[in-house]
């Protein structure tokens, strides 16, 4: 009857306090932030801002002391939404706050966990993921990299590819094939925390279609890594990266990459024509712009009780792989039909340079918008999850 | 879901499964009153869910009620089920006794005229689209006179207006409605503090609800069907097309739910002057657009069998078509809301997404 379970979720109590907080410190340390680089969303990269979110005590709020402070996924959650709808520069910090932190947590070993969890929560280490390679994308099983077990440790050889931040990032968690799949081709994978100086390690960035430096290829050369950097067991690779995803398929990061060209399309939208009576200022809106804005905000607050009512079962311990999948299709979906909207609707030229306000976060999120249905898993293998969690395959 | 709801989806599909048969779907559809089905539903409280137990109800709330109102989506229930919870609900609130049997609303505020400065306060006027306007006992109806201020709701006698019979694409009755200075059984003054039209604002969340219910059917059907029918050697279920039509659906279906759900919980915690808009019209406009997003996926996948009149799938997505309409479509309410946001402002878009429920949003904003 009921396709998922999607039962609503009540934030805590103190969330409404703990969101004022972040709203305060976001409208102090964002002051002069322009709205084209809020428009970059969780692609902005500032270590310092990171700094500050650590020293606020919101980087790894959820692990347990002492590396954390033990709260809910839930105040996380608000922590995260109200980040991203200010556009923040979060991505220094986000994927080893989001995801590295977390695996770490659950498979680490005590001593990783003393070494590396203390500078990720205080947004000084920063993290990014080794899966993608140049004849593996979608088919994450089918990748090469290799770690043959040697004395005291591993050698690695092999190569990444579309690694965002590497050129940034003091860690790789990389998934690598350390023994023979045989019959199970999902067998013999391992996870290993790479240290990116390590000799032998080469990143080189790779130039998106913006223009931007993001995504890296990296090449391993007979790198050795010690025994103690071998994350979990040896063989569990692939069970760890499917709990891994699970932490970056449901966020509100999944719908809330394009919200600033959604704010400056109201602003856009709304013609100041002369005063009120009271002195005010009288703002116009045509018929097709409020019913577009409309629209969106019914998808918006949709989509936002269906990352919350995963975001609590997370809470709770339950991993609701599919549901989390759903919002991730349709969260993308969503983000991809805006500047769709904000074309049909003002069918101005984007400018990344010289426009306005609405021009700049147009002409970024135009262009990105394409990555955000591939990244984290393409629309494609997604509905192939949930066509699986439907019992098709 | 907590212990009552679940209780009651499994009496509502219970007694569903059991009454609304292709045999009576084609009954009512024909123009036969399912007076079993009705008797079933009131038998069971079902009709009045939401009106105290001391004023002859259940003492239910919405997101009780949500169980309810989605399984009558999901089995096309062919009954002003939706209408009379709605209508005894807002009676029960105005303080008017609550009648017994059907009762339906009138959808549209600006219909009925009050002539006023007539002690009797009579009402005249003409309205398309009023649900089982003939089988219904009473009708209930906003009407304004003079200002905007001066908005009652009106109880009427079925007896006292002339009915012209009509459908709409689901068949269900969608009959015209002519009141020549009829005297109401009750009236009772609409608080100033309610700016918008109460009939259409409720009657809207429960289309939503319906109609996440009747999505989540074709989705249902929709799975049964592609691992039952065989082409090519394989299941439909095993093509990968097939497989990401569905996915999409899926989808669709969980956001009509979400938004549904959303909104009943929102009625029940919100002040009840706010109506619960800011939730309400994300919860029409998105289970609406859902509702013509599943039937076109569950036709496709469906093949010819789904266009026959044989077959179940037609008497969920003509509905769809047709409740999408009611009581305000998505550019209705998407027109609403959007200047709802604009009048706020940018800056203050993300503060009305995430208020709490249970803030007090006072009076709406006026539209323009």
């Amino acid at each position: 009857m009921q396709a998922f379970n999607l039962d609503l979720c009540e934030l805590p109590p103190q969330a409404a306090a703990l969101r004022e907080d972040v709203r305060a410190f976001l409208a102090d340390s964002l002051a002069e932030f322009p709205p084209a680089g809020r428009a970059r969303s969780w692609v902005g990269f500032d270590g310092e801002f990171s700094r500050k979110l650590g020293a606020q005590g919101w980087l790894g709020m959820t692990w347990p002391e002492p590396y954390g402070r033990a709260r809910s996924a839930l105040e996380r959650y608000v922590v995260i939404e109200e980040l991203l709808a200010a556009g923040a520069p979060v991505a220094a910090h986000w994927i080893g706050e989001r995801q590295s932190g977390p695996l770490i947590l659950r498979f680490g070993t005590e001593d990783q966990q003393q070494r590396l969890l203390p500078a990720i929560a205080a947004g000084e280490s920063y993290f990014c993921i080794g899966m993608s390679e140049p004849d593996s994308g979608s088919d994450l099983a089918s990748i090469r990299t290799r770690g043959v077990c040697g004395d005291g440790g591993w050698v690695i050889n092999g190569q990444k590819v579309w690694t965002t931040y590497a050129h940034k990032s003091h860690y790789m968690i990389a998934l690598v094939r350390t023994g023979e799949a045989g019959d199970d081709r999902h067998a013999g994978f391992s996870q290993f925390i790479v240290d990116l100086s390590t000799p032998g390690v080469t990143v080189r960035p790779i130039r998106n279609m913006i223009g931007d430096e993001e995504f890296n290829e990296v090449i391993f050369e007979d790198v050795f890594i010690p025994d103690d950097m071998l994350v979990g067991e040896e063989g569990n690779g692939w069970q760890q990266v499917i709990a891994e995803l699970a932490f970056e398929r449901s966020g509100p990061d999944r719908f809330l990459s394009s919200f600033q060209l959604i704010v400056e399309m109201v602003r856009r939208a709304c013609v100041i024509e002369g005063e009120t009576q009271s002195g005010g200022k009288k703002t116009v809106i045509s018929t097709r712009a409020s019913i577009a804005i409309g629209r969106l905000t019914a998808h918006l607050i949709t989509l936002r009780q269906m990352s919350l009512a995963v975001a609590a079962q997370l809470d709770a311990g339950v991993q609701p792989v599919v549901e989390a999948t759903v919002v991730k299709d349709l969260g993308v979906a969503f983000e991809q039909s805006i500047p769709e909207i904000a074309h049909d609707l003002f069918g101005v030229s984007p400018r990344l340079d010289s426009g306005d306000d609405f021009e700049k976060a147009l002409a970024y999120v135009q262009q990105a918008n394409v990555s955000f249905s591939l990244r984290g898993g393409t629309t494609e293998i997604l509905r192939g999850v949930i066509a699986r969690g439907l019992g098709l395959r | 879901m907590n212990e009552t709801r679940t209780l009651l989806t499994e009496t509502c599909n219970r007694l569903f499964s059991d009454l609304v048969t292709a045999d009576t779907l084609r009954a009512a559809e024909a123009g036969e009153w399912p007076a079993d089905l009705w008797a079933a539903l009131e038998e069971n409280g079902l009709t009045r869910p939401l009106v105290l137990e001391d004023q002859g109800g259940v003492g239910l709330n919405w997101q009780d009620t949500f169980a309810i109102l989605y399984a009558a989506g999901y089995h096309a229930a062919p009954v002003p089920l939706a209408e009379t919870i709605v209508a005894s609900w807002l009676l029960a609130q105005a303080g008017i006794v609550v009648p017994e049997g059907v009762i339906s609303l009138v959808p549209d505020e600006r219909a009925l005229k009050l002539t006023d400065g007539d002690s009797t306060r009579r009402v005249s006027g003409e309205v398309d689209n009023v649900p089982w306007g003939a089988t219904a006992k009473h009708l209930l109806a906003v009407a304004v006179g003079g200002n905007i201020n001066n908005k009652h709701f009106f109880l009427m006698d079925r007896d006292s207006v002339s009915v012209e019979p009509n459908v709409n694409i689901g068949r269900d009755p969608r009959e015209t409605i002519r009141v020549f200075a009829a005297t109401p059984v009750a009236v009772s003054k609409v608080p100033d503090a309610i700016l918008y039209d109460p009939i259409r604002v409720f009657a809207a969340l429960a289309r939503s609800v319906q109609m996440a219910g009747a999505i989540a059917a074709v989705l249902d059907l929709c799975v049964q069907y592609a691992g039952d029918r065989v082409q090519f050697g394989r299941p439909l279920a095993k093509f990968q097309a097939i497989q990401h039509q569905l996915a999409i659906l899926a989808t669709e279906a969980a956001a009509a739910q979400t938004a549904a759900q959303f909104a009943c919980r929102a009625v029940d915690v919100r002040n009840v002057q706010s109506l619960a808009v800011h939730e309400i019209a994300p919860a029409k406009i998105r289970t609406g657009e859902a509702a013509g997003k599943a039937a076109a996926i569950g036709h496709q996948v469906h093949g010819a069998i789904g266009f026959t009149d044989e077959h179940r799938l037609h008497y969920l997505t003509r509905r769809l078509w047709a409740w999408r309409s009611e009581f305000g479509a998505e550019t209705y309410w998407a027109e609403l809301l959007g200047s709802i946001v604009t009048v706020r402002g940018a800056d203050e878009l993300w503060q009305l997404i995430t208020s709490m429920p249970d803030d007090d949003l006072g009076r709406p904003h006026e539209n323009h």
